[in-house]
C-alpha cells in the first residue's frame, strides 16, 4: 500500500538494525524510553525487539490516554452515562475500561445510550440529530487529540448547539515525562518522542529533557522504520556523547508544531492545577479542563458527578507499567486476573496499552527468555 | 351493471378466486397480522415465499418436509442465524449471506448441501419490497448453490424488536467420502493454505454501516464454497481439516485449530492475500485484516506432500484464483498462532478480545 509500505521495508529494516548494532558499545546496556502508546503498539505488532540487539531494551511510557485515566473518573463518566437523558458518546477503547462498578459497556447492557464514535465531530453531529437529548463527549487523550476537541467546542459554540457537552480529560505529555523522570525507580538513556503529539507541540517543548537531564530525544513516526531510525539516531547521539532533540519525523511534525491547533486548544481550554494519573498519582498542571466562557458546553459544570478518588485495585500494577519499572509481564496479575478479554488495569484494555500489547503480540519474546531482567 | 349478478355468481365467483390462491400481496409494509396465521400469513407465504421458492419439498407447505433416504452417506447437519445490519450491502444482501453461510457451515465437513430450513423473523413495518427482495436473493442464492429450501417459517415481532429481519436456517448435507476432516488430524509439517483474499465482507459491512466517512469501494466476498471443496477433496486425500473464516477472521480460527491439535502454527504475513483497498481501510480504522470476517474463504490444513495438489485444485476455481500457502504447523508452540512480519520480526496472533464489528452476518 503506497505511502505505507515504504516505511515497512524489510530490507530497510535491516540495514538498519545492522547500524544500530553497530553503534552498541560492548558491555553497555541501553534502556530506551518510547512516550507514546502506539509507539508501543507498533513495536510489539511488527515484532520490532527481534531486529535489535540484546543490549537495547525498549522500556514503554506513559502515552496511552486510555490507560491514565484513573478509576474515579470513569466512574464520573459512567454516571453521566447512566442519566436517562443523556447520549454518552466515546471512543471504543474506553468502552471497556474497568471502573468501580463495570465498564461503560456494562452501563449500555443495563440501558444508558452509550455510543461508540472516531471524532467529537461525530459526537456533535449526533447532538444536532437529537435535540431533545443531551449528548456527551467523554474526551480523553494527550495534544494529539485535544485539537479535535477544541475544534468541535468551537463548533458548536459557532453553531449554538447547547445540547451537547463535553467532560475533559485532555492531558498533556511534557509533565508525564518529568514524573517518570523524577522518579528514582528507573535509570533511562533516552527517549523516543512522541511523533503525534509533536505535530502539535512541536519539538521544543523536550529541550530540558536534553538540556537539564542529559537524555537524547528523537521524535519518532509511528512505522516500523520510523522506530527503527528513532532507536539509531538515539544510539548515536550517545555514542557522540550528545544529548539533544532531534526529529525523525520530519514528513510530519515541524519544530514549532501546529500553531492553528495550539490556538484552537487555548482558546477553549486552560490548565487544570493538578490532576490525577492511573498509576502516576496527582501530577500538577497535567490536564486540561474547559475555559470558564465555555461553561455551557462543560460536562463537569453541567452534572453532578461522584468526583470521588478512587484507589485502584490491589492487584493492578498498571502505574508502575506505565512509568516502565516493570514489564508487563512482571505484574502480579498479567495473564491470569488480568487478560484482554477479562481487565483489571487500563493498560491491558487499549491496545496502545503495554499490557494488551504484550499480551496480544509479544508473549513469544518472553517465551525465548529474550525479554531482559528490569533494573 | 349493480344488481346484474345473481347473487349465486357473486358467491361462485368469490369461490373460484378463494381456490385460486391470493394472487397478489397489497400491502406495502409487514403487519403483525402477517405473522398471525390467518389469511394475510397465507398471502405472505404464497405469494411471496413460495413463488420465489417454489420446488416440490416446500409445495404442500406442510410444517415439515419428508427428505429422501440418502443410502449409505452419513449426514452432515448445521444450524445458523443471520442477522446482519444493513440487511443490504455492496456484494450482497441477508438472503444470499443466509444460504452461502449454512451451505458453507455443511461444505466445511467436506459434505454436499442438500436442504435447507428458513425461518424468518420479521419486524413489523419492514417494507414488502425488502423482503420481496431479500427471499429473491435468497432463492438464486439456493439455486447456485444446488440446496433445496425444503420447509421454513414466518413469525412477525412488533416494531422495535428486530432490526428489519433475521433468518435463521438449518442445513443438511451427505458426506459421499470417508474421510475425516478434523483439527484432531492435524500434525506438524502440515501446510496452511488460504482460499483468497481476506477482509473483504467484514470491512465492506463496516464501511456499508455508514458513519465512517470513508470512501472505498469495497464489496463482499459471500459466495458457496462447496465446489471449491468438492475440487480439493478430489485432488487429494490428505485434507486433515477445513474452516470457513468468519467471525473473528483468519486469526481466531488458526487459533482454534492451534488449540485444539496442540500445535504451533507459523504465518507468513506476506503470503496472506489481502485486497489494498481492505489493507487502507484497515489502516485508517485500526483494525487487523486477520480478524476481520469473510463470506466466501476457507483456510485448509493439508500434508505437506498434498501441498501442490491442493494449491492447484483451489486456483482452478473461480473463488480460488489467488489462494495461496500462507503457514505451516510446527510442533512449537504449542497451541500458540504465530505471525512472520513483513517487518522481519515475529508476534504472536491471539483470539480477538471484545467486538469492534457488530453484527456482520
Amino acid at each position: 500500500m503506497k505511502y505505507v509500505d515504504e516505511y515497512r521495508s524489510a530490507e530497510d529494516a535491516e540495514r538498519l538494525a545492522e547500524r544500530i548494532a553497530g553503534l552498541v558499545e560492548p558491555g553497555r546496556h541501553y534502556k530506551l524510553m518510547e512516550v507514546c502508546g502506539g509507539h508501543t503498539h507498533t513495536i510489539y505488532k511488527h515484532g520490532i525487539e527481534d531486529l535489535l540487539p540484546p543490549e537495547v531494551e525498549l522500556v514503554h511510557g506513559p502515552g496511552c490516554p486510555v490507560c491514565v485515566i484513573p478509576m474515579g473518573r470513569q466512574d464520573d463518566a459512567i454516571a453521566i452515562a447512566e442519566r436517562p437523558d443523556v447520549i454518552f458518546t466515546t471512543f471504543g477503547d474506553m468502552m471497556r475500561v474497568p471502573a468501580t462498578h463495570g465498564s461503560l459497556l456494562d452501563a449500555k447492557a443495563l440501558g444508558a445510550d452509550v455510543r461508540m464514535v472516531y471524532s467529537p465531530l461525530d459526537a456533535l453531529r449526533i447532538a444536532r440529530e437529537n435535540p431533545d437529548r443531551q449528548v456527551v463527549f467523554f474526551a480523553i487523550g494527550f495534544e494529539t487529540t485535544t485539537p479535535s476537541t477544541a475544534i468541535t467546542l468551537l463548533r458548536a459554540r459557532a453553531a449554538g448547539i447547547i445540547n451537547f457537552s463535553v467532560f475533559a480529560n485532555h492531558v498533556t505529555i511534557v509533565p508525564a515525562i518529568k514524573a517518570i523522570l523524577d522518579s528514582p525507580d528507573l535509570r533511562l538513556d533516552g527517549f523516543i518522542g512522541p511523533g503525534h503529539v509533536s505535530t502539535v507541540i512541536g519539538v521544543r517543548p523536550y529541550r530540558w529533557i536534553a538540556q537539564d537531564h542529559g537524555k537524547p530525544v528523537v521524535v519518532s513516526g509511528f512505522e516500523p522504520l520510523d522506530i527503527l531510525q528513532g532507536v539509531y539516531m538515539i544510539l548515536r547521539q550517545l555514542r557522540e556523547g550528545r544529548s539533544e532533540v532531534e526529529n525523525q519525523y520530519t514528513r510530519v511534525v515541524r519544530d514549532e508544531g501546529n500553531l492553528a491547533a495550539l490556538k484552537a486548544i487555548g482558546e477553549t481550554m486552560e490548565l487544570r492545577s493538578t490532576f490525577e494519573w492511573r498509576g502516576l498519582g496527582f501530577i500538577s498542571q497535567s490536564a486540561l479542563k474547559l475555559r470558564p466562557e465555555f461553561a455551557e458546553w462543560d460536562a463537569e459544570v453541567r452534572y453532578e458527578v461522584p468526583g470521588v478518588r478512587v484507589a485502584d485495585p490491589k492487584a493492578c500494577q498498571c502505574g508502575e507499567v506505565l512509568k516502565g519499572v516493570i514489564k508487563p509481564w512482571q505484574c502480579k496479575v498479567f495473564g491470569t486476573a488480568c487478560t484482554p478479554d477479562r481487565p483489571i488495569g487500563t493498560c491491558m484494555v487499549s491496545s496502545e496499552g503495554a499490557c494488551a500489547a504484550y499480551y496480544n503480540f509479544g508473549r513469544l519474546t518472553r517465551r525465548r527468555g529474550r525479554e531482559p531482567a528490569p533494573a | 351493471m349493480a344488481g346484474a349478478r345473481t347473487e349465486e355468481e357473486v358467491l361462485a365467483a368469490i369461490e373460484r378466486r378463494r381456490r385460486r390462491g391470493h394472487v397478489k400481496l397489497m400491502d406495502a409494509h409487514i403487519t403483525l397480522s402477517h405473522g398471525a396465521g390467518g389469511k394475510s400469513s397465507h398471502t405472505l407465504i404464497e405469494t411471496l415465499f413460495l413463488r420465489e421458492l417454489a420446488n416440490p419439498l416446500l409445495a404442500p407447505l406442510a410444517d415439515q418436509a419428508v427428505l429422501p433416504a440418502t443410502g449409505d452417506a452419513r449426514l452432515a447437519f448445521t444450524t445458523d442465524a443471520s442477522v446482519v445490519a444493513p440487511l443490504f450491502f455492496p456484494g450482497g444482501d441477508i438472503g444470499e449471506l443466509a444460504v452461502n453461510g449454512t451451505v458453507n457451515d455443511l461444505a466445511m465437513a467436506g459434505a454436499r448441501p442438500r436442504y435447507l430450513s428458513v425461518s424468518f423473523i420479521l419486524e413489523e413495518g419492514l417494507p414488502t419490497a425488502d423482503l420481496q427482495r431479500v427471499a429473491r436473493s435468497l432463492a438464486a442464492a439456493a439455486r447456485a448453490a444446488d440446496v433445496v429450501v425444503a420447509t421454513g417459517d414466518t413469525k412477525v415481532v412488533e416494531r422495535g424488536k428486530a432490526d428489519g429481519l433475521y433468518i435463521a436456517t438449518a442445513g443438511i448435507g451427505t458426506v459421499e467420502h470417508s474421510l475425516e476432516l478434523s483439527p484432531a488430524r492435524i500434525r506438524p509439517g502440515d501446510r496452511v493454505l488460504l482460499s483468497g483474499t481476506i477482509g473483504d465482507h467484514g470491512m465492506a459491512i463496516m464501511v456499508a454501516r455508514g458513519g465512517l466517512a470513508l470512501e472505498v469501494d469495497l464489496e463482499s466476498d459471500t459466495a458457496p464454497l462447496h465446489e471449491l471443496v468438492a475440487l480439493l477433496l478430489a485432488a487429494t486425500d490428505d485434507v486433515r481439516c477445513l474452516r470457513d473464516p468468519t467471525r473473528g477472521g483468519v486469526a481466531t480460527v488458526l487459533n482454534e485449530l492451534a488449540l485444539a491439535a496442540e500445535v504451533g502454527i507459523v504465518i507468513d504475513e506476506l503470503t496472506v492475500p489481502v485486497r489494498p483497498e481492505v489493507t487502507g481501510a484497515c489502516e485508517i480504522l485500526g483494525i487487523d485484516p486477520l480478524y476481520v470476517a469473510n463470506e466466501g474463504k476457507l483456510l485448509a490444513v493439508v500434508a505437506p506432500e498434498a501441498e501442490q495438489a491442493a494449491l492447484t485444485a483451489l486456483r482452478s476455481h473461480p473463488l480460488g484464483t489467488s489462494a495461496a500457502v500462507i503457514g505451516e504447523v510446527r510442533e512449537e508452540p504449542p497451541g500458540m498462532v504465530v505471525l512472520d512480519t513483513a517487518f522481519g520480526g515475529t508476534r504472536v496472533v491471539d483470539m480477538l478480545a471484545g467486538d469492534p464489528l457488530p453484527r456482520i452476518c
